[in-house]
């Protein structure tokens, strides 16, 4: 009888599916739970503090008072609403990451209104800057989309590209409207006046953002799930072939679907120069279409999801810059614990999809 | 005249940090892994150097230039390198989505090096504006007989010894890609990993190997940014990033192939600095000009999907991970 040469190895993978819903949510739970460790660990190496004081730390920089609590409000806000726009296109498998240029160019119309059409009723401009936003970002969506449609050019190069193309635009515009002159910077828009900036309500402008980004938030969850175009891009993700095969032209549906995903990202421009900045620079953005293209694919492109997670990334940084502060240290120590985070979850999801299989001691028949 | 030189030297030095970003990519990319996580790389591997550097030079009061070169150098690689081992084990063993991995990873390595980058003084108790004049002398130390030798020197010999480490590299891995055997798995991995598998290549060993040497080159932009680029200091401003994401785009614009890298890279330089050398342009006009390299980028990249030529595609299963048993 020939002998057995190789050995089977000690750990197999076989892949799984159907997991209950439960497992998933307690094994990104752990994972998320460790990154925290972690972090906590990594924080005492650099600093000395004791990680629970940390943390605690943590939790009243970004929840301690009212004014900390919108401005978490507002940095989650800004991420999920850009998430929300990504979702679409990253179901159909089209890389976006294209969203810092998207949300630039529709602060750029944002801004160019609240300066050059300041004498209109208040009605009309908003609905303006609503429109020509969205327009903008659907425009910087649209040319990757009808390249990769008709040539299949590669998306993921061209719209990371549109970002840069994006970034010169703005800094040529910040040049033009520089205010005061030489600063380099475009100030204030209408500082005094305040024409087209979100009227507060129950005391702080984010309230009215927030609530369009969780409107689009539904409006999104009901496009994706029960909607035929929703169908058609969950089809053209999981196979084209299968797609083309089924009648859905699949140039139609990615022209489509990035024109609404440029749109939605260039509304988060809207709501970051009309709702919270009030002005415009190349940090208006600040990397957040990078981290949202995240936020959009941990959720698995789920509405509730993505709101949690924003959440989730938006106390980091809060509470990481609460941190930085009392320490005399700079709050990029949040981009650290991000990322630390996300190579948790992004780990953790080895184990949903994944199961292993050791290698059973004893004999065994073959 | 003289424009001409400071323009060449100009897109020289621009060019460096990309090309060690994009030899280090291609050879990622070969491998079948499409790391955006270049940016972050780059980051780990300059703030690794000047770290060491910082501590070392700190340490004694008469630092040799040697030590300062070659601890820059390890320092680099090794942080890079880790760098790109979190990437290799999320996407090979984890198999965890590339794209996202690597934006994760560039989100991480901004976050460390600029921490590290605007704190170092803080933490280690001195209050300067950081700065390691050794190794950065010895960064940028020239030719020194032949830089003097006119306008040759000046546009071929001014510059410190990591521009034609960078150069070296490129040719390096062109030769190694296309003429050696272990290239050619390499190749075959990046292409088709079943079929490499079938063959008794070992795939997971190639990826991992190919992403570590890939960061660890990468890392180098990174080192040459910080010593030479900026003079052996820190800056906060995002510079990096932005010379990593063009590596990325390099890495198209040289169709997968090392030797273009090294005129590709010094056109984008070319182009990056041009505005300063046409005249009559307004300080917001400069911005548009700006544009070119990501513009001449895009055009590149609709060209090469236009023609469709096999020579120009990017290896096959570039993006996906592998898995054995699926069918």
């Amino acid at each position: 009888m020939a002998k057995e040469t190789k050995k089977e190895p000690l750990i197999r993978l076989t892949k799984r599916d159907g997991m209950p819903a439960y497992k998933k949510l307690l094994i990104r739970c752990i994972s998320l739970l460790m990154a925290c460790v972690i972090c906590g660990f990594v924080i005492y190496a650099i600093t000395g503090l004791n990680p629970v004081e940390v943390y605690s730390t943590m939790v009243s920089g970004a929840f301690g008072t009212r004014t900390r609590i919108w401005s978490t409000v507002k940095e989650m806000m800004m991420l999920a609403c850009i998430a929300i726009g990504l979702a679409p296109a990253f179901k159909m498998r089209f890389w976006n990451i294209g969203a810092e240029g998207q949300v630039l160019v529709g602060g750029i119309v944002t801004a160019g209104c609240m300066i050059y059409l300041r004498a209109l009723p208040p009605i009309v401009l908003f609905s303006l800057m609503f429109v020509v936003s969205a327009a903008a970002g659907a425009l910087w969506g649209l040319l990757p989309a009808v390249f990769k449609a008709k040539y299949n050019t590669n998306e993921t190069l061209f719209t990371l590209m549109m970002n840069y193309v994006a970034i010169q635009l703005t800094s040529f515009f910040v040049a033009k409207w520089e205010n005061p002159f030489g600063s380099n910077t475009v100030g204030v828009i209408n500082q005094n006046s305040q024409e087209g900036w979100f009227p507060p309500v129950m005391g702080s402008r984010v309230f009215m953002s927030a609530d369009i980004v969780l409107i689009l938030a539904v409006l999104m969850f009901v496009y994706l799930k029960y909607t035929k175009h929703g169908y058609e891009i969950s089809v053209v993700g999981e196979s084209e072939n299968t797609a083309r095969y089924a009648g859905i032209s699949v140039g139609w549906v990615t022209i489509r679907t990035m024109l609404l995903s440029g749109a939605i990202c260039g509304l988060a421009g809207f709501m970051a120069v009309a709702g919270a900045s009030h002005t415009i620079s190349t940090s208006t953005a600040g990397g957040r279409g990078f981290t949202a293209i995240i936020v959009a694919w941990l959720a698995k492109f789920d509405s509730g999801a993505m709101l949690l997670i924003s959440l989730l990334l938006a106390f980091l940084q809060s509470g990481a810059g609460e941190i930085a502060s009392k320490c005399k240290l700079n709050s990029y120590a949040s981009e650290m614990i991000t990322g630390i985070i996300l190579f948790f979850i992004l780990g953790s999801e080895f184990f949903i999809n994944f199961k292993l299989m050791f290698r059973k001691h004893g004999k065994e028949e073959a | 005249m003289q424009g001409f030189i400071s323009l060449f030297q100009a897109a020289v030095f621009f060019g460096t940090v990309i090309m060690f970003g994009c030899i280090g990519e291609i050879i990622t990319e070969k491998a079948g892994n499409l790391n955006l996580g270049v940016p972050g790389i780059m980051y780990l591997g300059g703030i690794s150097s000047l770290a060491a550097v910082f501590i070392y030079e700190g340490s004694t009061d008469t630092p040799s230039s040697a030590v300062c070169v070659l601890l820059a150098l390890l320092a680099s690689f090794a942080g890079a390198s880790f760098g790109g081992l979190i990437y290799a084990f999320l996407t090979i063993t984890l198999r965890a989505n590339q794209n996202v991995t690597g934006l994760a990873l560039s989100i991480f390595g901004s976050g460390v090096a600029n921490f590290f980058g605007g704190s170092l003084n803080t933490l280690a108790g001195r209050f300067e504006q950081i700065s390691v004049p050794v190794t950065s002398a010895a960064f940028r130390q020239n030719i020194a007989p032949l830089a003097n030798m006119g306008i040759i020197g000046k546009l071929f010999f001014s510059y410190g010894f990591m521009v034609y480490l960078a150069v070296i590299l490129a040719i390096v891995t062109q030769l190694f890609m296309q003429h050696t055997m272990t290239g050619l798995n390499l190749r075959t991995v990046g292409e088709n990993p079943q079929a490499a598998d079938a063959a008794g290549i070992n795939v997971t060993a190639h990826k991992y190997l190919a992403i570590c040497i890939g960061a660890g080159i990468c890392g180098f932009g990174g080192v040459y940014y910080v010593m030479d680029y900026i003079k052996g200091t820190w800056a906060n401003d995002g510079s990096i990033e932005k010379l990593g994401w063009l590596s990325v785009a390099l890495v198209i614009f040289a169709t997968w192939k090392a030797k273009n890298a090294i005129w590709g890279a010094y056109l984008f330089g070319v182009l990056y600095w041009m505005y300063l050398y046409i005249p009559g342009l307004t300080r917001a006009s400069q911005e548009i000009f700006k544009m070119l390299p990501y513009v001449v980028t895009i055009v590149v990249l609709v060209f090469t999907s236009l023609t469709n030529s096999r020579e120009k595609q990017p290896p096959a299963a570039l993006g996906q991970s592998y898995f054995r048993e699926e069918r």
